[in-house]
């Protein structure tokens, strides 16, 4: 009986295959394992590729290939002229993905929307701790508990957002990816079988992908959604191959046996730039590198000895000896230039050795420490030899550098500290494209002993900034920033490095992949020629 | 014999409650805070960390924690994982057999071939036969497995195009688990071409892994052999006319052997060892890579646990390999 069964399902699963070989595959390299399919929970851009970019849409989502925001399960959406209410009009007809564990019985409506987010925000909801030690992270790092007051269904396919004060950036975090919309209905089912779990593992969404298989660390398979509702993919299939080791992951789109990698290893780059078979896409990361000094320990409190320091270092010399054959982008302004609001006409300091030295005379600056940790980030592949570099930079002008060495998590809980002293070398990564969520993040007066390596709190900067996150008009938003990058500038609580590239190896039969300037990889709209 | 057994075991416990300690105090001495390691470059409130602090009980006296976690363990709860937030034995379970049958064939591999070359060079002592063999299986043995690993891939793979990159078997084959052994699970799916593509999939990672023990195995045979050729026994079979190959098969080896069992036995602790760089490096879904990319991902959890487990595994064939010996070698048994 067992080896009958076993040979029909054989015979069955044949005939799948058979089926399965006329599809069109996509195969994606993927760089490590997701930490599990919902992405309320997770907090890695591998988690959000193989989740919320993949099987998931969101009421507003970031138009393919740049940052700007356009409708999606929200067709239309309006602000209160007091920046404190948005009501969302929902699409009519949105289908949630049928599959061998979920069959939806309604389409897409506010229910799901307000379930969606009081999961996270509200610890009375049962699934508010669903998983164990679960916590939410993005929803809560974003301050969205700070800023959310309701959700509030005014009909089926309406729902207003209520917040307690204005926040400008507010659009741009419902675009990202813990902000995806759940089935509600789907969540009761499991609740009622008390499979709570299975929601972080058996994925259903509205996405353009649905979830059909995982084996852990190997493979994910997805399938198109038939009813997405911008249309079904052109492509059948798609597999996600995890493959952590970077060469391995080259090798395996020279061999044919995938079509697109991320982040090859950059010593390969230079060969791959020259390789015909593949095409290698690039594109300036949105993330920053740089080097915060303590503006609150004399004499780095004065802005003309912070300037010294930052004239005294070769940057191009850096980038060049750092980010090898990689490249990467010379910061002029905190943000990069992918960025809206970006200030083009902000120059960085020039390298001025002799007039730094002078200044630094002046101030009687001639030891500093200077900080350094092991980890390998993409905004700086190689910290401790960029202190070695400017330690032989700040020499020149008389100014002895101590390399500070801490591993990385000693490294940032030390270097946040409000009373470390000298030049602590961070950098960070972009979440939602809105220029807040540089600004604010890292130089706000908020973020003094959490994310401001500086102890930066600049009057008129924090004003500004602060403005500028309370109203929604794009135009303002754009003024205000570029004069706070101004400020900036005149005041220079960091040395700015520069914003890495980022690369992706794609092969020659894959069309209509974008690199996304988020960093994150998503399959709508990629074809594959036969 | 029952008494040997529970000799073994008693000098095992002593172990296993070390192996406990070490666990557990290796994610705790690692510099920084978990917690603040979770958080990454956002950074946390002092009330969020509070907060995560008592969620996942750091809080808790340090030695109230080791006991929680000892106690938990032996219920067979070896926690939660902290980024999958799924229990980690349930994926230990999901991840070891491709763990096994990846061990599996490295020994099959490193034993048919190490055996035969140990017994070559031992035979043809002092000949360039036996400084070749010893000398490749220096090599060997000196090979750091993520270059080794690296230059198959980029020689077979890249360059040549025999054999895939990585992987476990080709993507097109479709196969739910039954065993969690592919070679296994392809036949009972009725798929000879799952079950080829499976075998092409083992080539690389199975030489690379089997690498260090087959030198290992090699130089051990070799070495046992040439005792034994020594032996007087063995000089009595030549003198009595015995072919050279009953003496060296017959008499020589099965004496030999003994020293081989224990050596392949203890190759355990290499293979799984070995495990971790060979499936980071062929993308191998097994216990290896999963605790490697627990690792970047600061899952300390699944670290101290999955160490834990591993270790508790080589014990656990050690004292298999103990017993086994004492069934074929009666004076252990005695002596002990």
């Amino acid at each position: 009986m067992k080896l009958t069964s076993t040979l029909l399902a054989a015979t069955a699963l044949v005939a799948l295959m058979a089926g399965v070989a006329e599809a069109k595959t996509l195969i994606y390299c993927s760089e490590a394992s997701p930490a599990n399919f919902d992405p309320g929970t997770t907090t890695g851009g591998n988690d959000f590729d193989a989740s919320s970019r993949t099987i998931y849409s969101r009421l507003v989502e970031f138009k393919h290939g740049s940052t700007e925001i356009e409708p999606g399960l929200a067709e239309s959406w309006e602000i209160s002229a007091d920046g404190l209410t948005y009501t969302f009009h929902l699409r009519a007809g949105v289908k949630f993905q049928t599959t061998d564990f979920f069959k939806p019985t309604r389409d897409l409506n506010a229910d799901d929307v307000i379930f969606s987010f009081d999961r996270q925000q509200n610890p009375e909801n049962p699934w508010n701790k669903y998983l164990p030690d679960l916590a939410w992270d993005y929803y809560t790092g974003m301050d969205m508990p700070k800023y959310v007051k309701s959700w509030e269904k005014v009909d089926d396919l309406t729902v207003k957002l209520n917040l307690n004060e204005p926040n400008a950036p507010m659009l741009a975090n419902l675009g990202m990816d813990f902000a995806s919309i759940v089935s509600k209905e789907y969540a009761d089912q499991l609740q009622a079988s008390g499979a709570l779990a299975d929601f972080s593992t058996k994925p259903v969404g509205t996405g353009p992908f649905q979830f059909v298989d995982y084996q852990l660390d190997a493979v994910i398979r997805y399938a198109a959604f038939p009813d997405y509702y911008k249309g079904k993919e052109k492509i059948d299939d798609l597999v996600f191959a995890i493959t952590p080791d970077a060469t391995a992951r080259t090798q395996k789109v020279l061999a044919g046996e995938c079509d697109i990698a991320p982040y090859p290893n950059p010593a390969d780059i230079a060969s791959l730039k020259t390789n015909d078979t593949i095409n290698l896409m690039e594109q300036a990361g949105l993330n920053i590198g740089y080097m915060s000094y303590n503006t609150t320990i004399a004499p780095l409190d004065r802005a003309d000895v912070r300037h010294a320091l930052s004239q005294a270092i070769d940057r191009n010399a850096l980038i060049q000896a750092l980010f090898q054959d990689a490249g990467a982008t010379p910061a002029q302004n905190l943000i990069p230039p992918t960025m809206w609001s970006w200030n083009k006409d902000v120059a960085a300091e020039a390298y001025d050795p002799e007039a730094a030295k002078k200044v630094l005379a002046d101030a009687g600056l001639t030891t500093i420490d200077l900080w350094a940790s092991d980890r390998v980030r993409p905004y700086n592949p190689n910290f401790q030899r960029a202190a070695e570099l400017i330690q032989a930079d700040w020499a020149k002008v008389g100014v002895t550098a101590n390399i500070v060495n801490y591993e990385w998590t000693k490294y940032r809980e030390e270097g946040k500290k409000q009373d470390r002293p000298g030049a602590f070398q961070i950098g960070w990564t972009g979440d939602n494209g809105d220029p807040d969520n540089f600004f604010a993040t890292l130089f706000s007066c908020a973020a003094i002993g959490v994310s401001n390596y500086s102890s930066w709190c600049n009057d008129e900067f924090e004003a500004l900034i602060q403005k500028a996150k309370t109203t929604s008009d794009i135009a303002e938003r754009t003024k205000l920033y570029e004069e706070a990058q101004v400020i900036f500038a005149k005041e220079a609580p960091a040395f700015l490095l520069a914003h890495s590239q980022v690369y992706t190896i794609v092969a020659k039969s894959v069309t209509g992949y974008q690199m996304d300037p988020l960093g994150i990889h998503r399959f709508d709209g990629t074809d594959k020629a036969e | 014999m029952l008494r040997f057994i529970l000799n073994k075991l008693a000098l095992i416990l002593p172990t296993v409650i070390g192996i406990t300690i070490c666990a557990f105090v290796f994610v705790r001495i690692l510099p920084g805070d978990p917690i603040l390691a979770m958080a990454g470059e956002h950074g946390v409130t002092p009330e969020r960390y509070a907060l995560l602090r008592e969620q996942f009980g750091y809080n808790l006296p340090i030695w109230e924690q080791y006991f929680r976690y000892v106690w938990a363990a032996l219920q067979g709860d070896f926690g939660v994982s902290l980024s999958s937030k799924r229990p980690v034995l349930e994926q230990f379970l999901t991840l070891f057999p491709a763990t096994f049958e990846l061990t599996l064939f490295a020994s099959i591999f490193s034993v048919i071939l190490g055996v035969p070359a140990g017994m070559i060079a031992a035979i043809r002592r002092g000949s360039w036969v036996d400084q070749t063999l010893m000398g490749t299986a220096l090599v060997g043995y000196s090979m750091p497995i993520f270059w080794w690993g690296l230059l198959l891939i980029i020689f077979f793979s890249g360059y040549l195009g025999w054999t895939p990159v990585s992987g476990r078997i080709a993507l097109q084959f479709f196969l739910k688990p039954i065993t969690g052994f592919m070679t296994i699970d392809s036949l009972l799916y009725g798929k000879f071409d799952a079950f080829v593509s499976a075998l092409r999939h083992l080539v690389l990672p199975t030489i690379v892994l089997g690498t260090i023990p087959l030198a290992v195995i090699a130089r051990q045979t070799r070495s046992a052999m040439l005792e034994v050729l020594g032996e007087d026994y063995v000089r009595t079979a030549r003198a009595k006319g015995l072919s050279p190959n009953r003496v060296v098969g017959l008499h020589a080896l099965r004496n030999a052997l003994i020293p081989v069992v224990t050596t392949i036995g203890l190759q355990v602790g290499t293979l799984l060892a070995g495990a971790i760089l060979t499936e980071t490096i062929f993308s191998w879904p097994g216990i290896g890579k999963w605790m490697v990319d627990s690792i970047f991902k600061r899952d300390y959890v699944v670290v101290q646990s999955g160490l834990l487990i591993i270790a508790l595994i080589v014990m656990a064939v050690n004292l298999l390999v103990d017993v086994l010996y004492a069934v074929i070698n009666p004076r252990i048994r005695v002596a002990s």
